[in-house]
């Protein structure tokens, strides 16, 4: 099977006008008899169902959690971009889909992203008319911020939970179709399963979480709004619910899997105090612009320090290795997220790690409160002043820019981190891999959608700050509502489809098999037990850096996992009942499946792209040695792997990416 | 530390409960409480019994889903938390710990200290929103100026994570202070002045039908909320309301 | 507007107006009381003036008997209500985290005022009901001059009566420390203005209460010498 992307034909400014002007319609009578399935109810997912019922479509939205509001989209702290140019700064819809193609390392499809660049002004409008209290200047104007390392000021935000007001914006609008019985809202209801009829997506097979029962839904589409993979590797920074289960069950049903080695590892969580840690909580990447990274150059110190015997504060500059500025004088502590994580990650596997764990870097504000300090006092007037003075007025300048992050550490770790540095490791954030959709967000399974984080679209290799949120509303509010008419206006004489079909049985009894065998099993470990096997495999050899030695053992491991997993993996209680363990075991089990695939992917995959670094393919010699080094001649192609059985044995089927628009491009910090 | 935890357990919504004794040991201060909670599932789950059903997800604090009643106060004894992000240094080494549902007849329980906050979804389709259609048409962000003061002030409002820490911890179960901050987000911003009136009659009108209590302005609300929603929400949300009726 | 007071809010503002019109009664009595320690000529003729007046007797009057019976029965309505709200109770609950005592016994003050207000009746209502509507003597004087302050000075003479009025004026005390700020609360006048009106509702609950006691304790003391 050929992939076909069904990019429009003509310059890329115009594609997608061009091509909305040219699909066909739904016209509104017929659309009150069309259904659509939305599975997700995040920013992709609520924005999607809100739209598609304004239309007039018949929703039925499905979330795991007790309520649409609940979605993790909700955790996004930072902000959202938008090409606006309010700021006057030079910035356009073409400056916003450069940044994001060459942020994403070239391994995006330009078509899609210039599209995301497009609408992106219209997401900021649309938000502000639901009443999303976004930040203003004092002039009653939208202000904005600059983000990771982006020449123009195109952030848009509402304070530190910019994620959170964007989704209740999203929820609000779900709640007006919900009053109007335009969407009929599922909580706690868990995707089980697509059902396929007559090669199209007709519908799904979904669990009650509350009392167990096995629901059969039809529609005329399905689209998936699931979210990222990043718990394949147990701990990472989205929530203990997050899973990959729609993606696996729709691509275990033909859907292609895309890219599954993209993953984002952010440089600045807090790290792991033991081995009873459930997530990772992540601090936002601006602490970077002004803390210095280091690690004690000395073994010595490293051990007087996880021992107590020593505090950080009791090393001279010279006992200090800041490692970052030593290796990138250019960008130093700004390099970019991946180059920051391998680089910590390189200091702790050679011994460095400063705390217990063995896995975390010092982020030291010392300096720049002595730089503030210093400047406050000549900015008052004061000769002479002393060492505390000059503390006592920086700490007032950083407590004002990140006060609230060192209250967040301060309440998690117990330390005071004016006083003491600051532990952060990398963690893994955000996944750029996803389910294969062409254009018009279709998988390569007609009638079966796929939008947001759940997707591989429009982030290559790497994504850019506050482009995560733009990327869930674009697909939801203003690009899904008119391809899914393209397709369902062959659909309008099909009428209701019927779940009484030997497709649903199918569907239904292979359900309900694979739950009866988890409550029946008698096996001796818990799911946690295999869930953190699973992510222990994954960070070692499928973390920030990969060779093909590590994988190969990866996908061994991984392999005899699953097995075991099958033979003893135990779970109390009933199917027919609130069952928390249940819900995880299913969740697990696609997550090892996952796994494998993530595993070959990588091991395909001979370069190093973004959040994919292979250590193989480093640059050799010069003064980028040992940096990532990018293979556009053999790998400038996305991976869509198609299921046959085994997750080994899937089949690679490549989509070239063409570059008309940008020049392709070597990264360097040095 | 040790701990002896004694915890609502209660099959489903049909069934009776009661508390039940548990101990833990080796506890870290620098977990969270959930962690701790997870500690005790894990044990629990190894000796073929069946978990402590909770609701929990984003575990940072913002989705609103952890909902526990610890010693007697809603998220526990810190303040402006919730229980995923209490951390147990808050507790000492010996000590008994009780943990109970959210309790409101508008939040019923659905297994051990798992409730349905429905009610709570149903008062936002009531009037929780704007009315406008998404179109890529709408007016520029920038056409209509909002002061900082009412933008700032409309943000606080909406900061409500919708957790019902309030209706746990007040002592008639009232739902004013959920609903006072959504009422004042909007009636704040001139975007949401158009539906105001009828935001506020229906939100409240639906509010009383899920069988919330009357506040009486004790003011707990506030204290325990974790995202200290202020009680002056309340007292717009009245404002509004009699605005409306008259 | 007739669904506005069948809503949980509208009954909160008819609590809260009905307070107001007793907040406002209690401070025209305490000023007619303290007259009575500077001044019992002109505490008589005040008297005599609010006991004849036909305003205060056949329009105020009303009002306020309704007042203070809206405002028990509402109280206790709305205290039914609440408590089937809340469903299930705690076994641990511990309230003296969030919310002081006071704010959340109202009903319990409340019961004690009304105690109060029958122990009151019986003293001072009742009697004048029965001098001026049973036998029709409207003249207020008592062997030749007005009668109220000696019939006031005679009440305070037994101890007894005298810790009953101080130990309910605490419990005024302590309903007024609440209620005054949550009145304006549930009208919705509070947003923006908190501060200054705990500032006046401390002082208002500590200045009336006080007031009531000091002109108790100065006829008890006063009169037994």
């Amino acid at each position: 099977m050929a992939l076909n992307s069904k990019v429009p034909k003509g310059p890329i400014k115009d594609k997608w006008t061009d091509y909305k002007n040219h699909i066909d319609l739904v016209n509104p009578a017929n659309k009150r008899n069309i259904d659509i399935i939305v599975v997700g109810t995040g920013l992709a997912g609520g924005s999607a169902s809100a739209t598609l019922a304004e239309l007039g479509y018949n929703v039925k939205a499905f979330a795991y959690q007790d309520s649409p509001r609940r979605a993790h989209s909700i955790a996004a702290q930072g902000g959202i971009n938008a090409a606006k140019n309010y700021q006057g700064d030079g910035d356009s819809v073409y400056r916003l889909f450069y940044d994001t193609v060459k942020g994403g390392d070239y391994r995006s499809r330009e078509a899609n992203v210039y599209r995301l660049a497009e609408v992106s002004a219209n997401i900021i409008d649309q938000c502000v008319a639901q009443g999303v209290p976004f930040a203003r200047d004092y002039g009653g104007l939208l202000d904005n911020r600059s983000f990771g390392g982006v020449l123009v000021s195109r952030t848009f935000y509402a304070k530190g939970q910019t994620g959170q007001q964007l989704l209740l914006g999203a929820y609000s609008a779900m709640n007006r179709q919900i009053a109007r019985g335009k969407i009929e809202m599922f909580n706690r209801h868990e995707m089980l399963d697509v059902v396929i009829v007559d090669g199209k997506a007709r519908g799904i097979i979904a669990r009650n979480s509350i009392t167990g029962e096995i629901e059969r839904h039809s529609a005329h589409a399905v689209v998936i709004a699931s979210g990222g993979y990043g718990n394949v590797f147990f701990l990472s920074t989205n929530a203990m619910g997050s899973n990959v289960s729609a993606g696996w069950k729709i691509h275990k049903k033909g859907a292609f899997f895309a890219n599954p080695c993209y993953t984002q590892i952010h440089p600045t969580c807090i790290p792991r105090s033991g081995d009873y840690q459930s997530k990772l909580t992540l601090m936002s990447e601006s602490l970077r612009n002004d803390g210095r990274i280091w690690v004690p150059k000395n073994m010595e110190d490293v051990l007087a320090i996880r021992e107590g015997r020593k505090k950080p504060t009791d090393l001279s500059e010279e006992e200090r290795d800041y490692y970052l500025e030593r290796r990138y004088p250019a960008f130093g502590n700004l390099v970019p997220r991946d180059v920051a994580s391998r680089a910590a990650k390189e200091r702790c596997d050679a011994g460095y790690g400063v705390n217990a764990t063995g896995e975390a870097v010092y982020l030291d504000f010392a300096s720049a409160i002595t730089r503030y300090g210093t400047e406050q006092a000549k900015i008052q007037n004061i000769s002479n002043p002393s060492d505390a003075k000059i503390y006592e007025l920086g700490q007032k300048i950083v407590e004002a820019k990140y006060g609230n992050l060192f209250q967040m550490y301060e309440k998690i770790v117990d330390e005071n981190p004016y006083e003491t540095p600051m532990m952060i490791y990398p963690a893994v954030h955000y996944t750029m891999g996803g389910v294969w959709v062409d254009y018009n967000l279709m998988t390569t399974v007609p009638g079966l959608y796929c939008i947001g984080e759940a997707n591989f679209s429009d982030h290559g290799a790497n994504r850019l700050g506050a482009s995560a949120l733009m990327q869930g509303l674009a697909d939801g509010y203003f690009v899904l509502p008119y391809t899914i008419g393209d397709y369902l206006s062959d659909d309008i004489r099909t009428g209701k489809i019927s779940t009484d079909s030997a497709e649903f049985d199918q569907a239904e009894k292979d359900v309900k098999e694979r739950l009866e065998f988890f409550v029946t099993n008698k096996g001796q470990h818990s799911v946690d037990y295999y869930h953190k096997k699973l992510g222990k495999i994954m960070w070692e050899k499928c973390g920030m850096s990969r060779n093909a030695q590590g994988l190969k053992e990866a996908m061994e491991e991984i392999k005899a996992l699953r097995l075991d997993f099958w033979k003893n993996v135990s779970v109390p209680g009933n199917a027919n009942e609130l069952n928390t363990e249940l819900e995880k075991a299913g969740r697990v089990a696609d997550f090892i499946e996952l796994g494998e695939l993530f595993a070959k992917d990588a091991l395909t995959r001979e370069e190093s792209c973004g959040g994919h670094f292979r250590e193989e393919s480093a640059e050799e010699s010069g003064p980028q040695k040992g940096e990532a080094k990018r293979n556009d001649k053999d790998f400038a192609f996305v991976s869509a792997w198609e299921y046959k059985g085994e997750p080994a044995d899937a089949v690679l089927h490549k989509e070239e990416l063409e570059f008309n628009d940008i020049e392709l491009k070597q990264r360097s910090y040095k | 530390m040790n701990l002896t935890l004694k915890i609502w357990r209660q099959k489903d919504a049909s069934s009776k409960g009661q508390m039940v004794d548990y101990k833990v040991t080796e506890i870290s201060e620098h977990m969270s409480f959930l962690e701790m909670m997870d500690v005790l599932n894990e044990q629990l789950v190894n000796s073929g019994e069946e978990p402590v059903a909770f609701d929990h997800d984003c575990r940072e604090g913002i989705c609103g889903m952890c909902s526990m009643y610890i010693n007697g106060e809603a998220h526990g004894p810190d303040r402006g938390v919730t229980t995923c992000q209490l951390h147990m240094r808050m507790f000492k080494d010996g000590d008994t710990i009780t943990i109970e549902p959210f309790r409101a007849a508008a939040f019923p329980v659905l297994k051990d200290l798992v409730v349905d906050r429905s009610s709570f979804d149903r008062i936002q389709h009531a009037g929780g929103y704007i009315s406008v259609n998404t179109s890529g048409n709408t007016q520029d962000a920038n056409a209509i100026p909002i002061s900082k003061h009412a933008a700032d002030e409309a943000m606080d409002a909406a900061t409500c994570i919708g957790c019902g820490a309030c209706v746990a911890t007040c002592k008639n179960s009232s739902a004013m202070l959920f609903v006072g901050a959504k009422v004042s987000q909007y009636a704040l911003l001139p975007q949401g002045q158009v539906e105001a009136a009828d935001r506020v009659q229906n939100m409240v009108a639906q509010m009383d039908l899920e069988g919330f209590g009357n506040c009486t302005n004790t003011g707990a609300c506030e204290v325990e909320c974790p995202k200290g929603i202020s009680l002056d929400n309340i007292a717009r949300m009245n404002r509004e309301l009699i605005k409306s009726s008259i | 507007m007739s669904g506005f007071f069948k809503s949980s809010i509208g009954r909160k503002v008819a609590m809260a107006l009905s307070a107001f019109f007793l907040m406002f009664f209690l401070l025209q009595h305490l000023s007619i009381n303290i007259l009575s320690v500077f001044s019992p000529e002109l505490f008589n003729e005040v008297s005599h003036f609010m006991g004849t007046n036909p305003v205060v007797q056949f329009a105020l009057q009303p009002v306020l008997i309704f007042a203070v019976v809206f405002h028990f029965v509402m109280g206790f309505a709305l205290e039914l209500k609440n408590k089937k709200a809340q469903g299930v109770a705690y076994a641990k609950n511990n309230g003296a985290a969030n919310s002081t005592w006071f704010s959340r016994n109202m009903v319990l003050s409340g019961i004690t005022i009304l105690a109060f207000i029958i122990l009151h009746f019986i003293d001072f209502w009742f009697p004048e009901i029965n001098t001026k509507f049973i036998q029709g003597d409207w003249s207020g004087l008592h062997n030749g001059e007005l009668r109220y302050f000696h019939e006031l000075q005679e009440k305070f003479v037994n101890p007894i009566r005298v810790v009953a009025y101080v130990v309910a004026f605490v419990f005024l005390g302590l309903h007024l420390a609440h209620g005054f700020t949550s009145a304006f609360q549930s009208v919705g006048g509070t947003a923006g203005r908190k501060k200054t009106l705990q500032t006046i509702g401390k002082a208002y609950s500590v200045i009336i209460p006080l007031g009531f006691i000091f002109v108790a304790v100065y006829h008890f003391l006063t009169n037994n010498h």
